[in-house]
């Protein structure tokens, strides 16, 4: 028994003093490692002895990267492990350190044009049933498409309005009507990809409107004089009519900071013909004859005044005259012979 | 900021002469080096080449005001001249009104010019003459439009308006916030 006990001994000696048949698993200051399972990361944020960096940069690598390995697998070790045909498994737990996402953020859906309207309006989308009660087949049928409820294009009878045409075909109008809303629905829809995509939305003339603007007519006008083989060249236009804002030339200015020499000139040259338009007055000529006039006319009726004045009192005397001393003065009155012959 | 156009040159001069007539010359051509006339949101700044140069570094939406104001196009294209004009305008002056010190109150307070606030009137005033308003001391207090010329002065009653107010030295305060 003490002859066992004896070799145990001294082969556990042994096994001291030579060099270990494995290396341990030991790491010391494993609490500075961070480990990610689920990543299977090990990261050591700490610093280093730079001077001690410098001397044996490649040993002290070794060292950090061996002492990292071994924390990570230590503490992988420590979760349960699975036997499976003979291979150890382990599941790792859920990341802890999380990384950029791989791909961009999706863009925001661009808004349609009535998306933006309602929201600067604050309309808000009720939602509506799909299924409505059809009163006709007394059942529930969907609200539109195919066997809908209330269904208006499947009428055989159609009133003609008070106010319409009675010869026009009610049916062809509905149909009509219908196809126009759809081919206006393609084009707005059509427009607001354009415009998501900052392409150029495509002109277009009329769209239908029950009233059409002032711009929307000018719009109309100009496409109207460009819808020609030759592009508009040939087309008549208004005398004094504006050239139009819809030609899609941009405005063109002159740089700020250009050159300030001939911009002198040009203003000054502005200038030239600008005084050459005024039509030139001697003022005080003008002045001095219409003062001239104006006394001239003030004189004439002063004159006016002064003549009329007497005769009024000369009309007065004598009727006043008449009164007082009869027929005085028609004695005087007449020529020489009847004079005479009244005296007689 | 940008120079005017033909056009809006064309409707600015145009409101000039009838101020300054055809002393707007002596504006652009200047002995003492190169100005300039720039709009600016609408606004037209009557400025100096190194005035010019520096604030063109700055950013359009960041510019207030630079030089002094002429004044403004109107959203149709008219040309209205703002009070900070009038330093410009009263040396050059063509028609000149001077008030007396009685109505120069009534004037700052943004009121037409009657016919007894009326101390003296260039003598050739048109109608609807461009007029510098002056008070008895020669200093310049705004302009105005002439209502009735020179002559049709002399024989009107004393309540009737001869000068239209246009702009004044009060809008300094009254208009502050217009001001640039």
């Amino acid at each position: 028994m003490a002859g066992k006990q004896t070799v145990v001994d001294s082969v556990l000696a042994q096994n001291q003093t030579d060099e270990p048949k494995f290396k341990s698993t030991h790491v010391e200051n494993a609490e500075l490692v961070e480990i990610d399972e689920g990543l299977l990361l090990a990261s050591n944020e700490n610093k280093l002895d730079l001077k001690e960096f410098r001397q044996k940069p490649e040993e002290i690598l070794k060292n950090l990267a061996r002492d990292a390995t071994q924390v990570l697998f230590n503490s992988l070790w420590q979760l349960p492990v699975e036997k499976v045909e003979g291979h150890f498994l382990i599941k790792l737990p859920e990341i802890k350190t999380w990384l950029p996402r791989e791909k961009p953020v999706p863009k925001k859906k661009a808004v349609t044009k009535w998306q933006e309207y309602a929201k600067v309006k604050g309309i808000l989308n009720t939602k509506k049933s799909r299924m409505v009660w059809d009163e006709a087949s007394k059942e529930y049928k969907p609200r539109w498409g195919y066997k809908r409820a209330n269904d208006d294009t499947k009428d055989w009878l159609i009133e003609v309005p008070v106010n319409a045409d009675p010869m026009e075909d009610q049916f062809a109008k509905k149909k009509t009507a219908k196809k126009e809303r759809v081919a206006k629905n393609e084009l707005q829809r059509l427009r607001n990809i354009a415009r998501s995509q900052k392409s150029k939305v495509p002109g277009v003339g009329l769209t239908p409107t029950e009233q059409p603007s002032k711009e929307h007519l000018e719009k109309a006008l100009a496409i109207a004089h460009k819808s020609t083989a030759s592009i508009g060249k040939f087309t008549d236009r208004l005398p004094k009519e504006k050239p139009s804002k819809y030609t899609g030339k941009k405005r063109k200015f002159e740089p700020s900071i250009g050159n300030l020499k001939s911009e002198k000139e040009k203003q000054l040259k502005i200038l030239d013909i600008h005084s050459k338009k005024i039509p030139k007055i001697d003022v005080t000529k003008a002045a001095n004859r219409a003062l001239r006039q104006e006394e001239e006319e003030r004189s004439k009726a002063a004159e006016k005044k002064s003549r009329k004045t007497p005769k009024k009192q000369r009309g007065k005397k004598a009727s006043l005259g008449l009164g007082k001393s009869g027929g005085k003065i028609r004695k005087g009155g007449g020529n020489k012979k009847t004079r005479g012959k009244r005296r007689m | 900021m940008r120079p005017l156009t033909q056009e809006e040159t064309n409707t600015f001069f145009d409101k000039l002469s009838k101020y300054i007539g055809e002393n707007i010359k002596l504006l652009i051509d200047r002995q003492d080096g190169a100005y300039c006339f720039r709009l600016h949101r609408d606004r037209v700044y009557y400025m100096s080449e190194e005035q010019l140069k520096i604030g063109s570094s700055a950013a359009g939406d960041c510019l207030l005001s630079i030089g002094s104001c002429f004044g403004k196009f109107t959203k149709s294209g008219k040309f209205h001249l703002h009070i900070t004009a009038l330093d410009y305008l009263a040396p050059y002056a063509k028609h000149k009104v001077w008030l007396k010190s009685s109505a120069e109150q009534q004037f700052l307070y943004g009121h037409h010019i009657m016919k007894s606030g009326l101390g003296r009137i260039t003598e050739g005033t048109e109608q609807y003459q461009g007029v510098i308003v002056y008070n008895m001391n020669d200093l310049s207090l705004g302009f105005g439009v002439a209502a009735k010329s020179t002559l049709a002065c002399r024989n009107c009653d004393p309540m009737t308006i001869v000068v239209f107010h246009q702009a004044d030295t009060g809008q300094y305060i009254r208009d502050e916030d217009n001001l640039t």
